[in-house]
């Protein structure tokens, strides 16, 4: 047999979330450090494949990423068709805790982008025991609509073709047309009202100067990577982040937008390499001998 | 200048992209700074693009942004933030208003059209 088969092995979790039990799609490549992986607003954990694909994290990391309820193959919600869905702050953490304690996860190392990189902030405030380290993806304390939302969920306009006309401009410009093409690719498939119903938690749900003050980085180290195209998080709003939580530190990612991971995986382990070293020599440290 | 009037040519010669906006029939009012022009689209292709009349001008929305901006967006390597119609939204120095569904449902297409003025001599 010619064709390559990827070292990923994908699986459905039975969770109970909010009393309700759902179907989670589950996928994960390598052995190690724990790292769980959480995608974007109105995508799923396909925006991780390259990670689960590259030997040289999968080696020392077991990459793990899962597909919220509603999103790529996990479940929607029951009565899906007479339910706004709306993500919430709570109902995003209880998610990731439920996901980390069912697959037994001791002290994961989490990677969260957009929504991801804003659920770390709360995260890192109320929970930071519960981690060895959080990595914010295009995080920022939150975001001024500058679009009406409304027009994501309506029957006279396709859902599905415009979230991808909106994340078009999101994009590193120079990245792999491919790579550009699947990004896009996602978010054209996501469900009805999807993206709309995780915006909720992105743009009604912000963190206050307050929320940031009280993180406490010396408890789990916190890193940030942002993209310079990314006009929904700007790097000016996580360059805040590192103003007012003391210990972090902002870095800007040249040529990539607001899906790093997805856009052009090379250029993005420039910058991601350096974390997974200092996650890894930790661990290492911390090992009994 | 910006050539602007160039846009039947950049676009209806452009066969993918005349498909994009096959059920695109409307008018756009782009202003640009003080310049301002109609482009009328039918089914995809642009019909004519003439400077906004002084009386009874019709139209079914409006782009409007500084001229400063427009020339950044129309850089031949625009800078992060100047680089997409959204994000001059975002950064609130695009006013986009009136009629906006066709706007809306075609959005891939009208970003699409106004990059065809790009790069080239666009902005001379």
């Amino acid at each position: 047999m010619s064709a390559e088969i990827e070292p990923i092995t994908g699986r459905y979790l039975r969770l109970t979330l909010g009393g309700i039990e759902q179907r989670v799609y589950v996928e994960e490549a390598g052995s190690g450090i724990p790292l769980l992986c959480l995608h974007t607003a109105g995508a799923d954990g396909r925006q991780y494949r390259h990670l689960l694909n590259d030997p040289a994290v999968t080696d020392k990391f077991r990459v793990i990423t899962f597909d919220m309820p509603w999103h790529g193959k996990s479940s929607p919600g029951p009565d899906w068709r007479n339910t706004e869905y709306q993500l919430t702050a709570e109902t995003y953490s209880a998610l990731i805790f439920a996901v980390v304690d069912a697959l037994d996860l001791d002290r994961p190392a989490l990677m969260g982008c957009s929504i991801g990189g804003r659920i770390v902030l709360k995260l890192a405030r109320e929970t930071p025991e519960r981690f060895r380290a959080l990595i914010g993806l295009q995080s920022g304390p939150h975001v001024a609509p500058y679009y009406s939302r409304e027009y994501l969920h309506r029957p006279d306009v396709h859902g599905g073709e415009l979230c991808a006309a909106l994340m078009s401009g999101l994009i590193g410009p120079d990245v792999p047309a491919a790579d550009r093409d699947e990004t896009l690719w996602y978010y054209a498939q996501s469900g009805p009202g999807v993206f709309k119903g995780d915006l909720h938690y992105y743009k009604d749900e912000g963190d206050l100067d307050a929320d940031l003050a009280a993180i406490d980085v010396t408890k789990c180290p916190l890193y940030f990577l942002t993209g310079e195209y990314d006009y929904s998080c700007m790097p000016e709003d996580t360059l805040y982040l590192e103003k007012m939580i003391p210990g972090t530190k902002a870095v800007i990612m040249k040529g990539l937008g607001h899906f790093p991971m997805s856009e052009d995986h090379d250029l993005f382990m420039t910058y991601l390499r350096p974390v997974l070293d200092t996650i890894e020599s930790a661990a290492r440290e911390a090992a009994p001998r | 200048m910006l050539t602007v009037e160039s846009l039947p040519d950049r676009v209806n010669s452009n066969e993918p992209l005349v498909r994009r906006g096959r059920y695109v029939s409307a008018s756009m009012l782009l202003e640009l700074g003080s310049a301002s022009y109609i482009v009328r689209i039918r089914d995809g292709r642009i019909e004519s693009v003439e400077p906004k009349p002084a009386v009874m001008p019709v139209w079914t929305f409006t782009l409007r942004a500084p001229r400063e901006e427009w020339d950044q967006f129309f850089a031949h390597r625009p800078k992060p933030g100047a680089h997409d119609i959204m994000a001059l939204m975002r950064r609130r120095v695009l006013t986009v208003e009136g009629d906006l569904h066709p706007f809306i449902a075609n959005l891939q297409y009208f970003k699409d059209v106004l990059a065809t003025l790009r790069d080239q001599e666009g902005a001379q």
